[in-house]
């Protein structure tokens, strides 16, 4: 972006390909609703968009204190796009706490509008600033980035005065205020919000005087950037080309509740989700809790182990049965896990990642439960894990989740992470007779003419037993955590029978890969390095090697969303390039598989940091690897 | 439910081709044949019922009944027996297990599905001690127990079940002793009649590590002045004469002798449908009160969770398939061109 040098009346217009734009304030401020209008607009408007909501655990920490600062960050664009930006182009600050702790992320040049009525000694005090120091006259700062000092409070009161309403109310509207500019300055329409607005108080709450009030503060702020004559420049973001088609912005999190809808209706099985309350997973239970029109049955158990159980027994009664959790929840589920790996029972543990050990940092997120899903059991108890790699994708990896279940006859676990379940995109929405049926059988004869029904006799194919359920007449048989006789499932303790139940119990997840897409490569067949990476990191990965291959290096990238199994050619294309390299959340527990199941010397990039990368880090630490170090500083790394 | 055409089962049809690998002398052989014998009077079909357990010595019960059923992991039976009952809540499920389970790492399951009147039937085997581990001290041992792994004593206070389930609002609560295999049938029939939880915690001897903690409700001798066997409406009578009685004493029990005087009727009426007064019952210890036998508490005034999910679901449900393409739209659509 240049800074434009004209002062006419009128601002001129600049277009641009993508724009970041972070909004921050105190947590009671409204940010995530304001970035999420924001958001639904620029989706409306036919962007392209990437989403990442940052905030704090404390629900309302105490105002103007940097640990309260909600953000939440959106690039729009009018090309594809797969990360919410590196470096911040706007920031929008309702108070000296949410600038203190945006700022550093803000390209320098990059736009700051802030609320100036909330930058006075008191909110300076609260949130650290030395005293008698407005961070706003620092010269620095105002050299570094152009800066917008609007009396939010101030206008939004005065806009409001005739309305009549109470204060608490009138300054509740300021984000509307904020927003209702912002659209001005990136020439968005407002009428979405104003829908929002009427839905939301008039229908919903049944205030029409709130909505009333939002919708002037928002145009308001709109009209502001009209006349105020404050702003030189106004940009444009035309609609991206993306595929043709009907679409809807969808959060991770959301797309994972219906996705595992849909996989139940695919079966024609009912849905139950029983769960406990854990961020970030918890919006899977509020979206599903609210689906049951779609014969979804949830149950909030007593607690995590309860959760997994109840899933098991309804799995044992013939449910498509999920839970959900994340780390630390899944640790507890762990025993569970296994009684399910022995019985032999499809069910599906979502695990949204968040940064731990132990409580860690709830809101934030990281991907550093692989090796808890691959291991994290007693003795040898394998599952099937696949990995959503964005929001959108959890819907498709929902329905494989549940495919693979009922094939094997194993839990399932689906490892998505904070960073996608709240992050959102726009979505193509599936052509729904498109998705393969799953075959979910239920066995009404005995397959023994000998004797007894045979709970564990084995397609000789798949190595899955029968999914027998209770109420069917002469199949009565017993399932538990004694090791059990292949064929009869009565209690064993032979050897032989031991050791032949535990490689069947692995070998039947291994032989999956019959239904595991290949992988895919990104780029060029083979090359210098292949970026291979997991989970959320797809957009961070994917944009790093786009912009390597721009510039000429032989990069390419591949996603696993399948981690057990591995698609069958993995080890093909590892070794088709000079490096593989692993991009990681963690300290290299993908890396650790790779290198331990193919001997393939794949480095890691990994940083822990309870965010996504930045595709400027990948890019530098890739050359870096691939011995190419760019002269320092000249890769485009931004920000203080 | 009363299907005319339920084929007649006998107990045998109940029993699986399973050795019972219980201790020689274990008050679990006599809980299992009268669980036998009163499944056929139950008037289910067959393959309705699910035994469900968790870890120990009475949790291998599953494995000896041919019914569907699942050994599942220690103190979590309730909780899968709440999944089984959510996926199909026409299932009688029966959930076996002992005071470790039930009372020590499962006590959270316990409380929570009580608390819910989730319509499953709980057999409580309660030998107050831990056999499977080899004779540990449980929750319903007695203070000052000496075990292995308290051989100076417990000093933990016990738990009383029957008053757990009360105050966790179980619906059905019952007691019996294992040798009194007519009376778990009984109060089996009642159990499987009642609409919500119903616990029955049976009084049962571990022969091996405990074998002398229930000989004053078992013992021929001492067994009618320790205990007494309620009937709803009938005055609380015990003693081998039936010569002494309950009676209020302001707002507590207290044991009076019958004659001088004292009447039946002075004594307290057993109300199965009062829960103050099954909380009162609960309480009474052995030496200083006979311990209450048969139905505590009895009362169906709450619905069960399941029926109540169900009937949420289905009026959320309607008529008719749910079409899948409005649960993708969200009414904030774009088209591509």
């Amino acid at each position: 972006m240049s800074a434009p040098t004209t002062a006419s009346h009128r601002p001129t217009e600049a277009a641009l390909e993508a724009v970041s734009i972070r909004f921050c304030g105190d947590s009671g401020d409204g940010m995530q609703l304001t970035g999420g209008q924001f958001t639904n607009t620029s989706a409306l408007f036919g962007n392209d968009i990437a989403t990442f909501p940052d905030f704090p655990a404390e629900i309302r920490a105490p105002r103007g204190t940097t640990y309260g600062v909600s953000a939440f960050q959106v690039q729009f664009a009018s090309s594809e796009i797969y990360t919410p930006g590196d470096a911040v182009n706007a920031l929008v600050a309702m108070n000296p706490a949410g600038l203190k702790t945006n700022i550093r992320d803000v390209e320098p040049g990059g736009i700051v509008i802030v609320n100036d009525d909330e930058f006075n000694a008191v909110n300076f005090k609260k949130c650290g600033y030395p005293d008698g120091v407005n961070p706003l006259d620092d010269e620095d700062f105002n050299r570094r980035y152009r800066v917008y000092r609007v009396p939010m409070s101030r206008l939004t009161r005065e806009s409001l005065a005739e309305a009549g309403m109470g204060a608490k109310d009138v300054d509740r509207c300021r984000n509307m205020y904020a927003l209702g500019l912002v659209y001005w300055l990136y020439e968005r329409p407002i009428d979405a919000t104003v829908r929002f607005l009427e839905e939301q108080f008039e229908q919903k709450r049944k205030r029409p005087e709130l909505a009333d009030l939002n919708i002037r503060a928002l145009k308001a702020g709109y009209n502001f950037g009209e006349t105020a004559e404050m702003f030189p420049v106004r940009f444009k973001v035309p609609p991206a080309k993306l595929a043709p088609g009907v679409y809807r912005k969808i959060s991770g999190n959301e797309a994972t509740a219906l996705g595992f809808v849909v996989a139940a209706h695919k079966a024609g099985k009912r849905l139950t989700y029983a769960s406990y309350p854990i961020t970030p997973a918890s919006d899977v239970l509020h979206t599903l809790a609210s689906l049951k029109r779609f014969g979804v049955q949830t149950f909030q158990a007593e607690d995590e182990i309860a959760a997994v159980c109840a899933a098991i027994g309804a799995a044992y009664a013939g449910d498509f049965a999920l839970t959900g959790s994340s780390g630390p929840g899944i640790a507890l589920k762990g025993e569970a896990i296994g009684l399910a790996v022995m019985l032999e029972l499809p069910i599906v543990i979502i695990n949204v990642q968040r940064a731990g050990p132990a409580t860690g940092m709830p809101t934030k997120t990281e991907q550093a439960d692989l090796l808890q899903a691959m291991y994290g059991r007693a003795s040898e108890s394998p599952v099937a894990i696949v990995a959503p790699r964005s929001p959108a994708d959890c819907f498709t990896m929902a329905i494989e989740a549940f495919r693979l279940a009922v094939r094997c006859m194993c839990p399932v676990i689906f490892l998505s992470d904070g960073y996608i379940a709240n992050g959102a995109e726009p979505w193509l929405m599936p052509d729904l007779d498109a998705i393969e049926p799953i075959t979910a059988v239920h066995p009404t004869a005995n397959n023994n003419p000998e004797g007894n029904f045979l709970p564990y006799e084995r397609n000789p194919s798949t190595l899955g037993r029968p999914w027998a359920i209770p109420g069917t007449p002469g199949l009565e048989h017993r399932v538990g955590g004694l090791e059990k006789q292949d064929g009869t499932g009565n209690v064993s303790y032979d050897p032989e029978n031991h050791d032949h139940m535990v490689r069947t119990r692995a070998e039947k997840i291994q032989r999956a890969v019959e239904i595991v897409p290949p992988l895919e490569v990104r780029g060029p067949e083979s090359g210098d390095a292949l970026l291979l990476g997991w989970g959320g990191t797809y957009g961070a990965i994917t944009t790093a090697g786009d912009r390597l291959r721009a510039s000429g290096h032989k990069v390419s990238t591949a996603h696993l969303r399948y981690l057990n199994p591995m698609p069958a050619n993995v080890e093909e294309v590892l070794r088709r390039f000079r490096r593989v390299i692993v991009p990681e959340i963690n300290l290299g527990q993908l890396r650790r598989l790779i290198r331990d199941r193919f001997l393939i010397d794949a480095v890691g990039i990994n940083e822990v940091r309870g965010t996504m990368f930045r595709v400027e880090t990948l890019v530098e630490r890739t050359l870096e690897i691939m011995g190419q170090k760019p002269a320092s500083g000249a890769a485009g790394m931004e920000g203080a | 439910m009363h299907d005319t055409s339920l084929p007649t089962l006998k107990p045998k049809d109940f029993a699986s081709d399973q050795d019972v690998r219980w201790c020689p002398g274990c008050g679990d052989y006599a809980v299992l044949k009268a669980v036998q014998n009163a499944l056929p009077n139950l008037r289910r079909k067959k393959e309705d019922f699910v035994f469900v357990s968790g870890i120990g010595c009475a949790a291998r019960f599953p494995y000896y009944m041919n019914t569907y059923g699942m050994h599942s992991i220690h103190g979590r039976a309730p909780a899968f027996a709440a999944g089984i009952k959510l996926a199909n809540p026409d299932l009688q499920v029966w959930i076996v297990s002992g005071d470790g389970d039930l009372l020590s790492i499962g006590g959270n399951h316990t409380l929570h599905t009580m608390r819910r009147n989730m319509d499953v039937k709980i057999l409580l085997l309660n030998n107050r001690i831990y056999g499977l581990t080899k004779g540990q001290y449980s929750p319903t041992s007695e203070f000052g127990k000496r075990t292995k792994s308290t051989p100076y004593g417990s000093v933990d206070y016990p738990v009383n079940p029957l008053s757990l389930a009360i105050g966790a609002g179980c619906t059905f609560v019952a007691r019996c002793i294992d040798i009194d295999v007519k009376a778990i049938e009984a109060l089996m029939l009642r159990a499987a009649a009642h609409r919500g939880t119903a616990l029955i915690e049976v009084y049962q001897d571990c022969n091996i590590f405990n074998h002398e903690a229930w000989f004053y409700a078992s013992q021929k001798a001492g067994r009618a002045e320790h205990t007494t066997q309620l009937e709803h409406g009938k005055p609380i009578v015990f003693g081998a004469e039936r010569d002494k009685g309950l009676r209020f004493n302001g707002h507590r029990i207290e044991v009076v002798q019958l004659g001088n005087g004292v009447t039946e009727s002075d004594l307290l009426v057993h109300d199965e449908t009062d829960r103050g007064l099954a909380f009162l019952l609960a309480q009474l210890q052995h030496p200083a009160f006979p311990e209450p036998m048969g139905v505590i508490y009895a009362n169906e005034d709450r619905d069960t969770y399941e029926h109540l999910a169900a009937r949420q679901l289905q009026e959320a449900v309607g008529d008719g398939e749910p079409d899948l393409k409005t649960l993708l739209d969200d009414g904030e659509t774009w088209v591509v061109r």
